[in-house]
């Protein structure tokens, strides 16, 4: 299906820009190196359009453009070196938690080498400080902006590879054919790369030109690969941080206060921890009191037979509805626009609550903290700051600390923070010894990061079959920016066309629009509450200002007696968004008749340089609502999903589709499931038994990603791409299956808890001992 | 300290550590088998997975002491082994086929269950129905629910 879509597409990209050459460099090494210049990129064309709804600010320069600019005065090189066994290898300065990035990069370079991609290695860097912006792996903009320069070395490589076989093999560079690591002259004579390793290797480091493959010839890029780690993943093999044997690096947990954010002020029986079995250290620090032994079990008995006299955190006694009055206070007016004669307003409001956003792999980090140099293991997609905070914190010069980048399992945001990292090197520094930290699950829970709570109002107003106008103003906890997104921002100001506004206020402008004419569009974000440890979560505001959007827009569709999928073919903005639209409604079979109960809804969704559309099924009769599960959440069921993707070139559609998938998943949770609960100064939900992450039990029996052909010739992002459709698409079919406009996200947010909460003293559970009686 | 005994892959392990250490720690932090992962530690997110003759158990939910002699524990390390000929055990050549890990955090234990899934449906005569994909407690936080379903559909057939 998409896979076969995106390969019949290339014969229509259009003619190909990329033969112009490229400028790279050949490093003195001992072998082949070649390199590029991160800031190698597709230039910003500001598009000439004459709209009904003016172009807004994200539709002319958007957070991918900001991100990828931002790389371009630093002026730092990529490498691909040749190795004299044949393989090359490439050190990617971003960080992989699933996204498939290693992959898709070892595709690019394989592509412009003629080297199997199972001869591409892909390692991730150390953080490199001289990189300064270009070490951020967020906004789903890797391969946006790691497209063209990975490309330009690898074809660098190649160039030298060739020059090189022509002297052994005593033939015109012209007549050569390179295969797969093989290149081979007329006669038949042939040499492997391998061998040309050293012969190729530059004395001295100077400037080449060289021209990229032509899109129509691309036999890897666009063609559907499995992951390069597949095999390490299912055997165990795939390292990661909690899995590196770091001498000494010996098992270490924190523990943490019964609210939110509180300090501890002493240990009243340290004495007793410390002379526990297996225990090494107990430490207070500035989150809470840290314990290091020999094994994690051992830990976690000591965490919880710790005595310790606490300072109660910053939003000690608030709960949910304490957060949602302050919303509301800071909510923004609503401007009530001058309306013609029959104009008609619809007027929407919705609460997303707060949501968890961590991976499976809990906060981890592994600190070796000595009295003259650190060296920390983590995984970080922002390693730059988290290597001048590490310094920072622990007193030492930059040059002094070395930050390695591990593979993480799973970020969705998470990893854009650094906390454990900072706080391993903390512990690791009081206590004079390595540390492998570890959160609790039930510590990643309630006090790791969150996806902040948020209002969004709309009021849109039409007159005929015309949508006038469009407001949408969001109200959030402010989200923390300060993994480096921030400085980026500061730096990029001058350029923005968004004018002096907030950091916040500046991703939002540079992320948020509207992809149908609906008039005058005015969108605005105000934040509010700086107490809580937020985060992104697979995206920061799209989710939740789509959802509200499509929701809308089904009650403007109803309003003038259309038909939802008729609407939005019609008020759709371009013809990307109509074919992903038509295609969902095609291959989905919108508009078959149905059971009572049961529904079909539609939504779209661009950003990233991209368009998504999803329709799907939902069940919402109460056999299914009702249906028994032991310890989760059952609710209505979505049956199908449909989703057409068109991210402009899909390098590898076999991980768009992986990405795609995923982002379902959480679309379905965000819609029915899934949300934190605060109580009395903390979250309720303390482990996946509580907080209700997509099951096996939730999941769609039937799922289908389309990949569309490609439309631009340029890759677009894809990681965070399929949670705002998806989630909006769930939202509209449920209104549709049941005559109720859902007010609140996740649906089930304000019914009775579905699990009894966890004790906050001790902060950590036990684990029980029926393992072996119940699975 | 009290010394434990059990089999690990096929061979003997004896271990010295505090009867109530749960079997998660052993095997991670005393024995440097670290392909069961840590995702709760109180047997809900299943990526512990591993088997205790043959069965699919959670090691974070047992005590070291709770294991007799003659317990055979399988992980993801061993599974491989437990499969007739040499390579990987077909149900991870299905999990590579389906390409299904993502970040991969969660799919030893993913591998794990889905072999024991295979062996109980078997044990009751039968072959792998929706239901029992609906019943797989593996959470994945990446999502690759959907390939899952179809690699357990692909392993079982080729099991
Ligand atoms: S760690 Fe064992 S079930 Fe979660
Ligand atoms: S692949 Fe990441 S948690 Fe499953």
């Amino acid at each position: 299906m998409s896979e076969t879509a995106a390969r019949a597409a290339r014969p229509r990209t259009e003619a190909d820009p990329g033969r112009r050459r490229f400028l790279g460099y050949l490093l003195a090494a001992p072998t082949l190196a070649a390199a590029a210049d991160l800031s190698l990129g597709t230039a910003t064309a500001p598009p000439a359009l004459a709209l009904p709804s003016g172009p807004q600010p994200a539709e002319v320069y958007d957070l991918n453009d900001m991100l990828t600019d931002a790389t371009r005065p630093t002026a730092n090189l990529i490498t691909v070196v040749v190795h004299e066994d044949g393989t090359a290898s490439f050190e990617l300065p971003r960080s992989e938690n699933g996204q498939g990035i290693m992959t898709s990069s070892a595709m690019l370079v394989a592509e412009e080498l003629d080297l199997p991609v199972s001869k591409v290695r892909v390692t991730l860097a150390d953080a490199r400080p001289e990189l300064l912006f270009n070490q951020l792996t967020g906004g789903s903009n890797t391969t946006i902006s790691t497209f063209t320069p990975i490309r330009v070395a690898a074809a660098i490589a190649k160039q030298e590879l060739l020059a090189a076989a022509a002297i052994v093999l005593s033939a015109e560079v012209e007549s050569l054919e390179a295969d797969a690591g093989v290149i081979t002259a007329p006669g038949g004579a042939s040499v492997g790369y391998g061998q040309l390793a050293r012969r190729a290797a530059a004395t001295s480091t100077r400037r080449v030109d060289v021209t990229l493959t032509d899109r129509a010839d691309f036999k890897v890029i666009g063609t559907p690969h499995n992951r390069t780690d597949a095999r390490k993943a299912v055997t165990g093999r795939k390292e990661f941080t909690l899995d590196l044997q770091v001498k000494g690096a010996r098992p270490t947990m924190v523990c943490r206060a019964p609210t939110l954010n509180g300090t501890p002020v002493r240990v009243r029986n340290k004495k007793k921890v410390l002379a526990m079995p297996g225990i090494t250290h107990v430490a207070k620090v500035s989150t809470g009191v840290a314990v290091r032994g020999k094994t994690f079990g051992q830990v976690i008995r000591a965490v919880r037979a710790l005595d310790v006299e606490w300072k109660d955190g910053p939003v000690a006694g608030q709960s949910d509805a304490d957060v949602l009055a302050e919303l509301r206070a800071a909510e923004l007016p609503l401007a009530v626009p001058a309306l013609p004669a029959g104009a008609k307003t619809v007027d929407a409001d919705f609460t997303f609550w707060f949501r968890s956003n961590s991976a499976l792999e809990p906060n981890c980090a592994i600190a070796d903290v000595r009295t003259d140099r650190a060296e920390i293991w983590a995984g970080l997609k922002s390693p730059i700051t988290a290597h001048e905070e590490i310094a920072t914190r622990l007193g030492m010069t930059p040059d002094q600390v070395t930050v390695h980048v591990v593979q993480g399992g799973g970020s969705f945001g998470r990893k854009l923070f650094f906390d454990a990292a900072l706080e391993a090197a903390e512990i690791s520094q009081k206590m004079r010894k390595p540390v492998k930290l570890m959160w609790h699950r039930t510590d990643d829970s309630r006090v790791g990061r969150t996806h902040p709570m948020a209002t969004s109002r709309i009021r849109a107003t039409y007159a005929g079959s015309e949508v006038l106008s469009f407001e949408q103003r969001h109200t959030s906890v402010v989200t923390d920016n300060s993994h480096g997104l921030g400085e980026l921002i500061t730096a990029m100001s001058a350029k923005l066309p968004v004018g002096e506004i907030g950091f916040a206020q500046t991703i939002f402008a540079l992320t948020q629009e509207v992809p149908y004419h609906y008039g005058l569009v005015d969108q605005q974000l105000d934040e509010t509450d700086s107490r809580f440890n937020t985060g992104s979560m697979r995206n920061i505001y799209s989710p939740d200002t789509c959802t509200a959007r499509e929701l809308v827009t089904d009650q403007l569709a109803e309003a003038m007696g259309q038909d939802a999928f008729a609407f939005r073919r019609e008020h759709a903005k371009d013809d990307r968004a109509r074919a992903v639209l038509a295609t969902v409604a095609e291959v989905g079979g919108w508009g078959r008749r149905m059971p009572a109960g049961t529904a079909q809804g539609i939504a779209l969704h661009k950003e990233y340089k991209g368009l998504n559309a999803c329709l799907v099924e939902i069940d919402c009769r109460p056999a299914t609502v009702d249906r028994p599960v032991r310890d989760g959440v059952t609710g209505p069921r979505v049956t199908k999903v449909v989703m057409a993707v068109d991210v402009g070139l899909a390098v590898n559609p076999r991980g768009l589709e992986a990405q795609m998938q995923g982002g379902i998943m959480d679309g379905i949770a965000l819609a029915l499931t899934s949300s934190l609960h605060l109580r009395d100064g903390h979250f309720l939900e303390g482990s996946w038994d509580n907080y209700f992450y997509t099951r096996q039990w939730n999941v769609p029996p039937e799922v289908e990603v389309v990949v569309m052909p490609d439309t631009t010739g340029e890759p677009g992002g894809a990681g965070e791409f399929g949670v705002a459709s998806t989630f909006a698409a769930v939202a509209c079919a449920y209104r549709r299956a049941t005559g109720r406009t859902p007010t609140e996200f996740p649906i089930n947010h304000r019914d009775p808890l579905a699990f009894k909460p966890k004790p906050t003293v001790p902060p950590i559970p036990q684990s029980p001992t029926n393992g072996l009686r119940r699975y | 300290m009290p010394k434990h005994s059990f089999l690990l892959n096929g061979e003997r392990v004896t271990v010295d550590v505090d009867d109530d250490v749960r079997l998660l720690w052993v095997l991670r932090d005393v024995l440097g088998v670290t392909g069961p992962k840590y995702g709760c530690g109180i047997n809900v997110c299943k990526a512990c997975t591993s088997h205790v003759n043959g069965r699919a158990f959670n090691p974070c939910s047992v005590k070291v002491s709770a294991l007799d002699r003659d317990d055979e524990i399988t992980t993801i390390e061993g599974l491989p082994g437990t499969a007739p000929g040499p390579g990987l055990h077909p149900m991870q050549e299905a999990w590579i086929d389906r390409d299904v890990a993502q970040c991969g955090y969660c799919q030893p234990g993913q591998v794990m269950a889905a072999v024991a899934l295979v062996r109980q449906v078997r044990r009751e005569g039968r072959s792998i129905t929706d239901a029992d994909l609906d019943g797989i407690r593996n959470i994945c936080r990446c999502g690759t629910y959907a390939r899952i379903r179809e690699a357990v559909r692909q392993g079982e057939a080729a099991m």
